[in-house]
């Protein structure tokens, strides 16, 4: 077998170094009220400010050289947990630690070098780079102004850079115009390796390309993690793409984590029903002429997130305790975590 | 079997722009009949959606339906006058396409279009037309269908307004419905939703279905048969079995290997090396030979379409046999191997 599936084996998330330390973040979206709000609330109007609780309270540690995924549906906060890791948004509450660093002191990235050990990539190829530059300076920005490179040996790194994500360095005076959605992708991986970043989060890193096109990338990821020894948050909503890349995964439903488990014990064996439901509707190349049996209703609008488990009003073995207290993210065997009632002994 | 509701005979549909012949469609046939899915499958630019728009007869300049016959319950479309599709078009065939926000108007209420659509076609009172209206919303399974036809599209979610859209398209009980990629930009659970409605639909109306889409697996789980399409051409049809488990034409295999799947976890991927040509100009000859392991002198030359075993139809000079299993170990030396620098 392949080197990638040996370090698969052979690392088991316990015995990693934590790289990356969540606890408790929250990102709570505020919509103020505007001179108008305000006065109709004097006057007794039922107006209030609208809070949306992207993230709430998510707990996760990532090991070194540790691949984990991260799924869930839209609106379910993985994206702005994404950007919380990578110092764009900085979280309402709760702490993230690189290194045994924080990440964020007082609203701002704690320090430069976190701030570019962290990479993200980003799902759009076409929108994540400026259509103005040509790709040396898109590649060659970061590594010049952190003082990575000057500017008489940029060109052999921008060349260097492309060589290792599989782009040809004569195209280095090309616009992004110039290059396919495929291509655009690795002039984005491209820029994020090019300040020799230690953690990758990828949101939605191939959703936007062909299929054939996606496996190429999904090779160069599992390349680039052979060379480099990086980390990766592995943002996706695919669940076979995730099976296929990720030693470990954590699935979230609207804000909250419901379950952390190792790649192969998730998708053998779902432990909470949203996973479970999940899966079963993976369309799969093997499966011919299923019976699709969804499971009812619609993610709720995070506005307005229902009572206790917030999954409870879709759940086929919803009690009234899941109505009315949120269960707790419990170890239920080594290395998993799930956040049901069911798992208590009752 | 009986006469196929829908059978495209050798369609060539070109764009004629400034810059040469686009020929997005070049020389398609297939059929499919009454109460079956077709999965039509490929990346884009391969003349997916462009063979279902020209099905409809929706090719605006300098687009035109260059060549073929397309036989919808015997008769063909190609020649008919607009006044004459248009009655076809949402009564006979209905189509549903990829953003459910783009097909519904964003300032009628669900009930103007509803209705407007049944008037079109049928004779019937205002009061039947919103009684049909009613059924076909709780068809596709949506709560309180009264409440939500006095709703306007920007009140519904992305999958209740593809459902909506499926439902306008079942309206009429067309005899065809051409899906193009309809669950592509929904949520896991609301695409096995849809999926779900689509399946029993077809099902209980015997109404054939074309779903054009760039996803192996959905199309895996629908369809009865399926057309690989590249480059404009069909390269490879056949029943769905048939295809997945023993592709012929490399392009099949590179894509069924490229789809991550349960058996080869965490193993790279296959992977078609360059990518897809422009459709510009193309040169003669099999359009896939520049990333084709397998591609020879003869491919020079236009391929022919050839039987294989199983039912299936291949375009390819030298085809693989035998299943996925043993073609994906033998005939892809590359298959394992780190991505060679241009």
């Amino acid at each position: 077998m392949s080197a990638a599936s040996l370090s698969r084996d052979a690392a088991a998330p316990a015995a990693r170094r934590p790289i990356l330390e969540a606890v408790g973040v929250t990102k709570r979206f505020v919509k103020r009220l505007d001179l108008a709000g305000k006065i109709a609330q004097r006057l007794g109007s039922s107006i209030h400010e609208e809070v949306v609780h992207a993230v709430d309270g998510v707990d996760l540690t990532v090991g070194a050289g540790e691949v984990v995924g991260l799924v869930g549906e839209s609106g379910c906060g993985k994206s702005t947990f994404g950007r919380m890791v990578a110092g764009i948004l900085p979280p309402t509450e709760g702490t993230l630690a690189f290194d045994g660093k924080p990440v964020w002191r007082d609203g701002q990235v704690a320090s430069r070098e976190t701030a570019l050990a962290i990479q993200m990539i980003f799902q759009d190829p076409f929108a994540s780079l400026d259509p103005r530059m040509r790709v040396e300076e898109i590649i060659g920005e970061a590594p010049l102004v952190h003082g990575m490179t000057t500017r008489g040996e940029r060109a052999d790194y921008v060349a260097d850079a492309m060589l290792r994500v599989g782009l040809d360095p004569d195209f280095r005076r090309r616009y992004p115009h110039q290059f396919s959605g495929g291509q655009r992708q690795r002039i984005g991986i491209a820029r994020a390796l090019a300040v020799k970043p230690r953690f990758l989060v990828c949101d939605e890193a191939i959703a936007a390309l062909d299929v054939s096109i996606q496996a190429q990338v999904i090779n160069l990821f599992m390349d680039l993690r052979e060379d480099l020894d990086l980390t990766y948050l592995f943002i996706s909503h695919d669940l076979s793409v995730v099976e296929h890349i990720a030693d470990r995964v954590v699935i979230m439903y609207l804000g909250r984590v419901v379950e952390i488990a190792a790649t192969e014990a998730i998708f053998d064996d779902p432990n909470h029903p949203y996973t479970q439901a999940l899966l079963s509707e993976v369309p799969r190349i093997e499966l011919r002429k299923r019976v699709y049996q969804p499971v009812k209703g619609e993610i709720p609008s995070p506005l307005d997130p229902p009572s206790g488990c917030h999954f409870h009003p879709r759940c086929p073995h919803a009690t009234e305790r899941c109505r009315s207290e949120r269960p707790a993210l419990r170890e239920i065997a080594s290395g998993r975590w799930s956040a049901c009632h069911l798992n208590d002994p009752s | 079997m009986t006469a196929p509701t829908l059978e495209v005979r050798n369609l060539r549909t070109h764009f004629f722009t400034r810059d040469g012949v686009v020929k997005a469609v070049d020389g398609v046939s297939f059929s499919v009949g009454a109460g079956e899915v077709l999965g039509l499958v490929g990346e884009s630019g391969s003349g997916k959606s462009i063979t279902g728009f020209s099905i409809l007869g929706l090719i605006d300049q300098p687009g035109r339906i260059a060549a073929g016959e397309i036989l919808f319950q015997g008769r063909d479309l190609v020649p008919l006058a607009e006044s004459e599709r248009r009655k076809l078009r949402g009564s006979k065939i209905a189509m549903i396409f990829q953003d459910p926000m783009m097909t519904l108007n964003p300032v009628l209420r669900i009930d103007t279009q509803m209705t407007e659509a049944v008037l079109a076609h049928r004779d019937v009172s205002k009061a039947r037309a919103l009684e049909i209206a009613r059924e076909a919303l709780v068809k596709v399974g949506i709560a309180s269908p009264d409440e939500r036809l006095m709703s306007y599209p920007h009140q519904f979610s992305g999958g209740m307004r593809q459902r909506v859209a499926i439902a306008i398209a079942f309206l009429n009980e067309p005899e065809l419905i051409i899906a193009d990629e309809p669950t592509t930009a929904l949520d896991v659970t609301i695409q096995g939703q849809i999926l779900h409605e689509a399946q029993t639909l077809c099902r209980e109306t015997g109404t054939a279905m074309i779903w054009i889409t760039h996803d192996l697996a959905v199309v895996a789980g629908l369809a009865d048969h399926i057309c690989v399409m590249y480059a404009g051409r069909v390269v490879e049809q056949g029943p769905i079995d048939a295809v997945l488990d023993r592709p012929a034409h490399p392009y099949t295999v590179g894509l069924i290997g490229s789809v991550p799947s349960r058996n080869r976890r965490g193993g790279r991927l296959f992977q078609i090396p360059g990518m897809t040509p422009s459709l510009l100009n193309i040169d003669p000859g099999c359009a896939f030979r520049n990333r084709c392991p397998r591609a020879s002198a003869a491919c020079l030359q236009e391929p022919p379409v050839v039987a294989a075993s199983h039912g299936r139809e291949v375009r390819c000079f030298n085809p693989h046999e035998g299943p996925l299993e043993q073609t994906m170990q033998a005939g892809q030396p590359d298959a394992g191997a780190r991505e060679a620098l241009p």
